[in-house]
């Protein structure tokens, strides 16, 4: 078969009813503009939901948590060690809830080469001393370049400057909800209270907004060393180690690897938040399926054409058969017209696609639970503009494929003689 | 007769739809190199249904087709595109030139779908078939800016392009006037007998017959006088 020359018969034929083929490739160019600039706005969006409580989050926690004893005496017992057991005595005890050994722990975990990071954290229940008020609070002990770096914790610093947290003594960056019922700003000191009755004077150096009001009105972040004074801890109390990983899919596997290693309670991401991931996947077949039924449509677009065209074009298709063209060259003439609606109609597509992307992108978008965001989140993820190009091609083809077919078995005794 | 190009062995094909009509039977003949052979007799005789018969268009008939001493039944659809793009060249009553290329690509489309020279010499081929013709004038044209004798003779160049063994008309000058008429028949003779084309030309012009190297006369689908 002569590539050139059916390349050119197709062309020929394009051409010359240029206006008909612009009308099918536009079909096609406004569907696949759609299905990216659709994708990637959701996908931003998942993102950025997803990144809300992913960055945030530790792949996996270690902790410490009161529990009830899991061995009690009557476990002992010889007589009723294959028995049943349901007889309970023993209440849980005051353990501690620092974990033990932490430098080990920690020096460990950042040998580990699937571990991106470690940051260890303090929480510490405190009350905010208002006046004659006391509020109940919390206050974070962080290591504040390893929270910066693995959770980002600047971004969420709304005023001030995080790392004052670390070049203050005794210094704090209070919830913007906190802080506003405070009265409290920048520059200012504040008073806390321990839980075991110690009064801390704190300077305000920031402050603080994650997104989640109730959060925002309790929360606030100190210096690891900070926190240990306000407990009246030693300088090794550590409670949490906030682990994060290189690749997060191996979360839940290795929680239950440094739980039996370590002796601490691990909690790991995918554990925590099921629900996320759902919504998240529920979001992306609503987009694909809509993106996909835009092609669709637009493939009987041009599936309508082609039929017009071979219609038209019955003579001409009679004479290239009695002159020589075989069905499968008459095929590959009406196939090549219909790809090439396809790659054009594709190729602007995506290109109009990213345009359109990047005009979302610049459209404001503020709101206050999202510091960080000033415009509408998008994703420019590549697979989405494989996918559109991929589809385009393929419904191309199928709605190419029988008007092709169609025009292939014409029988040029039956055109030429009726006339 | 030595070189026997063309050869019709019991020939017979019948409609079914409504009801089976036989339109041909039984048809014996032979065509020789050099031959200009004219097909004529009154509507409805079958001698179009023979033409496409003999074109290997039309496959669905009984008896065999031999074509340069190949058989050609059992052949399939792409094999026989293949011996009319080589072997034969059509004329028809209607020119059916694609008003999408220029003249000159209109020659040219069958000469490169063989690809047996390259596209430039094509183009030098084509343009000799037009001088034959006289109107290599009117080559970078389109076919609807031409008269219909013009458009007749773009359509027999075509037909030259691969230099057949058997140039075949399905009433060639039925859509002209008598001048045209007379332009193709004298280029046709001129074919015959300067370059020895074979010719098979069915026609229901006896005028035009009578000045042919030889008659087929057919009557309710059989040969009556050859």
């Amino acid at each position: 078969m002569n590539i050139k020359l059916i390349a050119n018969v197709a062309q020929s034929l394009l051409t010359a009813r240029w206006k008909q083929t612009l009308v099918a490739a536009i079909g096609v160019t406004f569907s696949i503009t759609m299905f990216v600039s659709l994708l990637s706005f959701m996908a931003g969006l998942n993102e950025l939901l997803d990144g809300l409580m992913m960055n945030r989050t530790a792949h996996i926690r270690l902790y410490n948590e009161i529990q009830a004893s899991k061995l009690q005496p009557i476990d002992d017992a010889l007589q009723f060690q294959d028995h049943h057991n349901f007889i309970r005595s023993i209440k849980p005890k005051n353990e501690r809830l620092d974990i033990y050994n932490n430098g080990a722990i920690m020096q460990s975990l950042k040998k580990d080469p699937r571990v991106l990071g470690v940051a260890p954290t303090i929480v510490a229940q405190v009350f905010y001393n208002v006046g004659v008020v006391n509020l109940t609070g919390i206050i974070n002990g962080i290591d504040v370049e390893a929270e910066s770096k693995l959770f980002l914790f600047s971004d969420y610093v709304i005023e001030g400057n995080y790392s004052s947290l670390k070049n203050i003594p005794n210094s704090i960056i209070l919830g913007k909800g906190a802080a506003t019922t405070m009265l409290a700003e920048i520059g200012d000191i504040i008073q806390v209270t321990s839980p075991k009755g110690l009064r801390v004077q704190l300077k305000v150096v920031g402050f603080f907004q994650s997104g989640i009001r109730e959060l925002d009105k309790v929360q606030s972040y100190a210096s690891i060393a900070t926190t240990q004074k306000i407990l009246g801890e030693s300088n090794n109390y550590i409670t949490d180690l906030q682990v994060k990983l290189k690749n997060i899919a191996l979360a839940p596997a290795m929680a239950k690897e440094y739980a039996r290693l370590y002796g601490t309670e691990a909690l790991d991401i995918k554990t925590a938040n099921a629900q996320f991931e759902t919504g998240s996947n529920v979001r992306s077949i609503i987009s694909y399926a809509v993106g996909v039924t835009l092609l669709i449509v637009a493939g009987f677009g041009i599936y309508n054409i082609l039929n017009m065209m071979i219609y038209e074009k019955m003579d001409s298709i009679a004479i290239l058969k009695a002159t020589g063209f075989s069905g499968n060259d008459v095929n590959a003439i009406f196939i090549g017209i219909a790809l090439s609606i396809g790659v054009f109609g594709g190729g602007l597509g995506l290109l109009l696609g990213f345009v359109a992307t990047t005009g979302i992108h610049q459209i404001p978008f503020t709101t206050t639970s999202l510091p960080t965001i000033k415009t509408y989140p998008v994703s420019y993820n590549p697979f989405f503009y494989l996918i559109g190009g991929v589809f385009s091609l393929i419904t191309t083809y199928l709605a190419g494929y029988f008007p092709s077919r169609k025009a292939s078995r014409v029988d040029p005794v039956a055109i030429i003689r009726g006339k | 007769m030595g070189n026997i190009i063309l050869e019709a062995k019991n020939i017979s094909k019948s409609f079914h739809d409504p009801l089976t009509v036989q339109v041909l039977s039984d048809i014996n003949f032979t065509i020789a190199k050099g031959e200009f052979v004219s097909v004529i007799g009154k509507s409805g005789c079958g001698k179009s249904t023979l033409l496409y018969i003999l074109s290997t268009m039309d496959t669905d008939f009984e008896g065999e087709l031999l074509i340069d001493n190949v058989s050609m039944k059992d052949k399939k659809e792409a094999e026989l595109a293949k011996v009319r793009n080589e072997k034969i060249g059509f004329v028809f009553q209607f020119h059916y030139l694609l008003n999408e290329f220029s003249v000159l690509r209109n020659v040219m489309l069958p000469g490169l779908k063989l690809g047996k020279y390259a596209e430039k010499e094509t183009k030098d081929r084509a343009m000799d078939k037009l001088k034959i013709l006289g109107i290599e004038s009117e080559a970078s044209k389109s076919p609807n800016q031409l008269s219909g004798g013009q458009k007749q003779r773009v359509a027999i160049a075509r037909a030259l392009i691969n230099d057949p063994l058997l140039i075949m008309g399905d009433e060639p000058t039925g859509n002209l006037d008598k001048k045209n008429s007379d332009i193709v028949f004298d280029i046709f003779k001129e074919l015959a007998e300067k370059y020895q084309q074979s010719l098979l030309i069915v026609t229901h012009d006896n005028e035009f017959a009578a000045r042919t190297h030889r008659i087929i006369e057919m009557e309710d689908g059989r040969i009556i006088k050859m």
